[in-house]
């Protein structure tokens, strides 16, 4: 099990650092939606007695939202922008893999630090939630595209969730569903707006939009 | 020192041609064709070594030492190499730093070599190789230093002094099914970046096309267009046995049968070997040559997989 | 009663939805929005009692941000129903870039801000930290339509920073909801959910280093929303390109829940013996915040802009205030009181000003006293408000900040805020009070470029009474304020104060 969980982790890292190195955004879209697949497995996996109705609701949502409602929605927006490459991002890819590199030795070195309660979940947990939170956050920055954006928005959210899976396990079932529910809306409203930035501007380059400034 | 870590190393040196042969096979296969013999490389060696060699005025004896300061590095690299759990002649802590620079010793005079003809070409080719070959260096060390703390944690109390664990032959006789079994992900990734220098150090496709013959786009082929005869065979017979120095490295790591017995041990790896070629010829025949701005992203991308190998098994 | 009072809105948001006819749509507006004021005020008289197991309960804090955010809301969708009438549906010209453009659908418009006030009034009255957190990004959700109802490219410009930096900021802040968690549960057995009232009578007993993370990021996560510096980078483009209606609720309402949410959380801090810790991160983002609207204020040529970096001003003021504690804690109360009815009133009146001279620039408004009597004097009166001139309320509550400040010893600190004020204070003299006086000129609808197209314009234009009696009632009850506390308004406001500040 605990090999398993492992696996899934190592996969989880992997998905974030090929977010950040690719330049198909349909790809990243393929890639966070495997990332909320392999999510949503998770709360099966970990805890103590994993299988009871909690875990099983709420790792089908997960996996029905994350991994193939999101992943539709967005890649609807793609079709209907008809942008397919994010091209020159402000951080080349291979310097975003080096960042990440970085980014997850930092993610190790804050989860060892931290005092954690004693978890039954894999002590990789922590810092795959950390390095998931900080690549969705490097995404947003370093990105254009405002579909990338979104997708940064996306894995910061997963990690956020990785996270709460591990240690906030008696948030009630209601707030979890409430908060799913509000990332759908969330990245609903998020493609409606990036199909109308597509209509108006013709590009959906976030840092052309500068027409309010002081 | 035992009799099969001494044959070992000379059955190398026999069979290694065949794992071009191997991929040239695969190539064909896929592309339809009847493709050349399994022994094509063998014939092309005869034929090269009975033939002089043309050296250009402009060139020194840096020219002429290179293709043999490579093969020998190459042969003496085999001595340190182990085929999977079968120990190499020589071992000793830290030979895989020796390994490592035995390689680098080959590309250094390869390359010394290209720029000696003055050629603009073979320059073009010889920047590339030491850039590539910079950022596949650390994949493979680290690598290396992820498999050995796998094994070290699994190590059979007799051997599980330190001594043995800094040296190729123990880091790759320790690597047994319980390694796997404790740490498969991490090794996973550590084959995978091992995978992917094997390709990049062999200038194999995603990275390099041995048939292209367009100068441009072309890294280790462009750096022996002067060599001729006796050198390119040497050349060609040096590369095949880096070939086969990767490929072991690799291939130990996903074959993790340790029985103990030397030659049972040896064939696995060298049925891993074959497999490698044959992968490496699927690879070929289904993949497109990156464009060259994308290669150091896969390196990248390999030094990172060493690298969370590492991370990972630290950390338990 | 709690549960009517989101019902409501909801429900009446969903028929905004479903129904067809607008006359009967923006009755359903009215008529929700009176009744739950009038629910509202219902609850001064008897408190609510907890609500499934205490998730919802209405303390002082949340009863006059809850008050607030009500009469706001009355009085916003009167202006609405008004301003919908002027709006008619069709394509429209730009007048600053000339473009054509047309409105969202009513029924969009009027659905969004019914469910708007819903989550607004949930943050207001739920104590467990996950439910405020769903609550507050669900407001972000529902007004980013209502900034884009206004079809063109700076809207939805401004809608996109809007969605995406308060998401990405609310999402840190889930972060810290699930630090706070950690906190909680660390070396303990059991469990207990997040409630306020737990947090509070547990104390001593959470994990202080998780404690402390927890409130960094809920104080980053919901400053974003709140609007404090440096992360408040969408309000002013939020607030200049939504209609004036929306400006107001986002002005008035929404930052308040924001504020509200990070005060729960210096309760938590302070209960649990961090108090101090949470003061000195408050006045920090207090002084950045005041420091930055003060520097945007001054020569800014958007009024718009000009009041929403007031409001990043303002709400500046709010966090020094909880950042200096004692005292001051009252002071931040009735701060807050008083800037959402002045806030709301000012851009109330600056959609009046928009409409009749269509341009936001400081430079080419002048001379709104001649040509709009009533919007002109509450312009006026609404920047001596705003300001903190007597006798409006602000004056009192930015003086009782000040005071606190003194007697506790702060001197460079009350120096600071007073020096900033006034900065402020300047700057809105000169911008606004320019353009209260002067010849108007105005341009004939549309874009005009050539001097010669603009006319002058003498004889006062005919002011609708919804377009000018809810920002009149609103600048009332601040005038009031100032003159006058009642004593149930001074109970509620000490029994936040103490909560707040201990």
């Amino acid at each position: 099990m605990r090999l398993l969980v492992d696996a899934l982790i190592v996969l989880l890292i992997l998905t974030n650092l090929r977010l950040v190195a690719s330049s198909h955004l349909a790809a990243c879209i393929y890639v966070v939606a495997l990332q909320g697949l392999v999510l949503g497995l998770l709360p099966l996996l970990v805890g103590t007695d994993p299988l009871t109705l909690r875990a099983c609701v709420l790792s089908g949502l997960t996996m029905v939202l994350k991994g193939i409602i999101f992943p539709w929605l967005l890649l609807r927006a793609l079709r209907a922008v008809q942008v397919r490459k994010e091209m020159e991002p402000l951080v080349g890819y291979t310097t975003s893999l080096l960042v990440g590199a970085v980014l997850l030795a930092l993610a190790m070195w804050f989860g060892r630090r931290l005092p954690l309660p004693v978890s039954e979940a894999s002590p990789l947990m922590v810092p795959l939630a950390l390095f998931t939170i900080m690549i969705g956050l490097f995404a947003i920055v370093s990105r254009r595209k405002a579909l990338t954006q979104v997708l940064g928005y996306l894995v910061m959210e997963n990690g956020i969730y990785a996270f709460g899976l591990t240690f906030a396990r008696e948030e009630p079932l209601l707030v979890e569903l409430g908060t799913l529910l509000d990332i759908f809306m969330a990245v609903f409203v998020m493609g409606i707006t990036i199909f109308h930035i597509s209509r108006e501007f013709d590009h959906i380059d976030t840092d052309r939009l500068s027409l309010l400034k002081d | 020192m035992n009799t099969p870590s001494l044959i070992l190393p000379f059955l190398a040196l026999i069979l290694s041609p065949l794992l071009v042969g191997i991929v040239n096979r695969t190539k064909a296969f896929f592309a339809g064709r009847t493709g050349q013999p399994l022994f094509q490389l063998y014939f092309d060696l005869a034929k090269l070594l009975r033939k002089g060699a043309v050296y250009s005025k402009t060139t020194s004896w840096i020219f002429r030492a290179g293709p043999v300061v490579q093969l020998a590095a190459a042969i003496t690299a085999l001595f340190v190499l182990p085929w999977g759990g079968a120990s190499a002649p020589f071992h000793f802590n830290g030979d895989l730093i020796l390994l490592a620079y035995l390689m680098g010793l080959m590309r250094f005079f390869t390359v010394l070599a290209a720029l000696d003809t003055g050629s603009a070409f073979e320059g073009m080719g010889a920047s590339r190789e030491v850039q590539f070959s910079a950022l596949a260096e650390p994949a493979l060390l680290v690598g290396l230093a992820a498999a050995a703390h796998a094994g070290h944690d699994h190590i059979a109390p007799p051997l599980g002094n330190f001594q043995g664990a800094l040296s190729l032959s123990g880091i790759y006789s320790s690597l047994s099914m319980d390694a796997w079994l404790s740490s498969g992900p991490a090794l996973l990734m550590v084959a995978g970046a091992l995978f992917v220098v094997f390709l990049a150090e062999n200038s194999r496709i995603p990275f390099d096309d041995p048939n292209t013959h367009l100068e441009l786009t072309m890294i280790h082929e462009v750096m022996i267009l002067d060599h001729g005869g006796p050198d390119l065979a040497m050349i060609l017979y040096g590369a095949s046995l880096k070939m086969w120095l990767l490929g072991s490295l690799t291939a130990g790591l996903i074959v993790p049968v340790r029985t103990g017995n030397a030659w049972l041990d040896a064939s696995a790896v060298f049925a891993g070997l074959c497999f490698l070629a044959l992968l490496t010829g699927v690879v070929e025949s289904t993949m497109a040559r990156l464009r060259l701005l994308r290669v150091p992203q896969l390196l990248v991308s390999a030094g990172f997989l060493s690298t969370l190998a590492l991370i990972l098994l630290l950390w338990r | 009663m709690l549960a009517v009072l989101i019902l409501i809105p909801v429900l009446a948001g969903a028929a905004g939805f479903l129904l067809r006819s607008n006359g009967i749509r923006r009755g359903v507006l009215l008529l929700a929005a009176a009744s739950h004021g009038g629910l509202t005020l219902s609850m001064w008289i008897r408190r609510p009692g907890p609500l499934f197991g205490g998730w919802l309960l209405l303390d002082a804090q949340g009863l006059l941000f809850l008050t607030v955010t009500s009469i706001l809301f009355l009085a916003t969708s009167l202006y609405a129903v008004g301003y919908l009438r002027q709006e008619v549906w069709g394509e429209r010209q730009d007048f600053e870039e000339g473009f054509l453009f047309s409105n969202a659908r009513e029924a969009v418009f009027t659905g969004c801000l019914l469910f708007f006030l819903a989550m607004m009034t949930l943050v207001t009255v739920s104590q467990h930290f996950g439910l405020l957190w769903v609550a507050v990004e669900a407001t972000t959700l529902a007004s980013a339509p209502l900034i884009y109802f206004h079809r063109h490219r700076r809207s939805l410009e401004a809608t996109w920073k809007y969605i995406l930096i308060c998401s990405v900021g609310i999402a840190l802040a889930l972060l810290g909801t699930f630090f706070l968690s950690v906190a909680c549960s660390l070396g303990r057995e059991g469990h207990t959910p997040m409630l306020l009232t737990n947090l509070i009578g547990e104390g001593r007993l959470v994990n202080l280093p998780w404690l402390k993370a927890a409130f960094l990021f809920l104080l980053v996560g919901y400053g974003t929303k709140m609007g404090l510096a440096p992360m408040h980078t969408w309000l002013p483009d939020a607030h200049s390109e939504a209609p004036s209606v929306i400006s107001a609720l986002l002005s008035g309402a929404l930052l308040n829940c924001a504020f509200l949410a990070v005060l729960r959380m210096q309760q938590v801090c302070a209960a649990a013996g961090e108090g101090p810790f949470g003061r000195k991160m408050l006045l920090l983002f207090g002084f950045a915040s005041m420091t930055v609207a003060a520097l945007f204020i001054v020569r800014q040529g958007d009024f718009k802009r000009m009041l929403a970096y007031s409001s990043v001003e303002h709400m500046g003021i709010l966090s020094l205030a909880v950042g200096i504690g004692g005292g001051a804690g009252f002071g931040a109360m009735l701060h807050a009181v008083n800037h959402s009815l002045t806030k709301g009133m000012l851009f109330l009146v600056a959609g009046n000003i928009l409409a009749a001279y269509k341009t936001k620039s400081t430079t080419e408004v002048q001379g709104v006293l001649r040509v709009l009597p009533i919007s002109g004097v509450l312009w006026v009166a609404g920047f001596l408000a705003i300001a903190g001139s007597p006798p409006f309320g602000l004056f009192l509550s930015e003086l009782i900040i000040l005071k606190t400040a003194m007697d506790q010893g702060h001197i460079w600190m009350a120096t600071g805020y007073l020096a900033l004020l006034s900065v402020v204070f300047i700057g809105l003299a000169t911008i606004m009070l320019r353009m209260a006086q002067g010849v108007p000129v105005l341009r004939p609808g549309g874009r005009a470029s050539a001097p010669e197209e603009l006319s002058t314009v003498e004889n006062p234009h005919v002011e609708s009474l919804l377009a000018v009696a809810p920002p009149l009632a609103l600048g009332a009850l601040v005038l009031i304020l100032g003159l006058y506390l009642p004593a149930g308004l001074q109970n509620v406001l000490e029994e936040a104060a103490r909560a707040i500040t201990g």
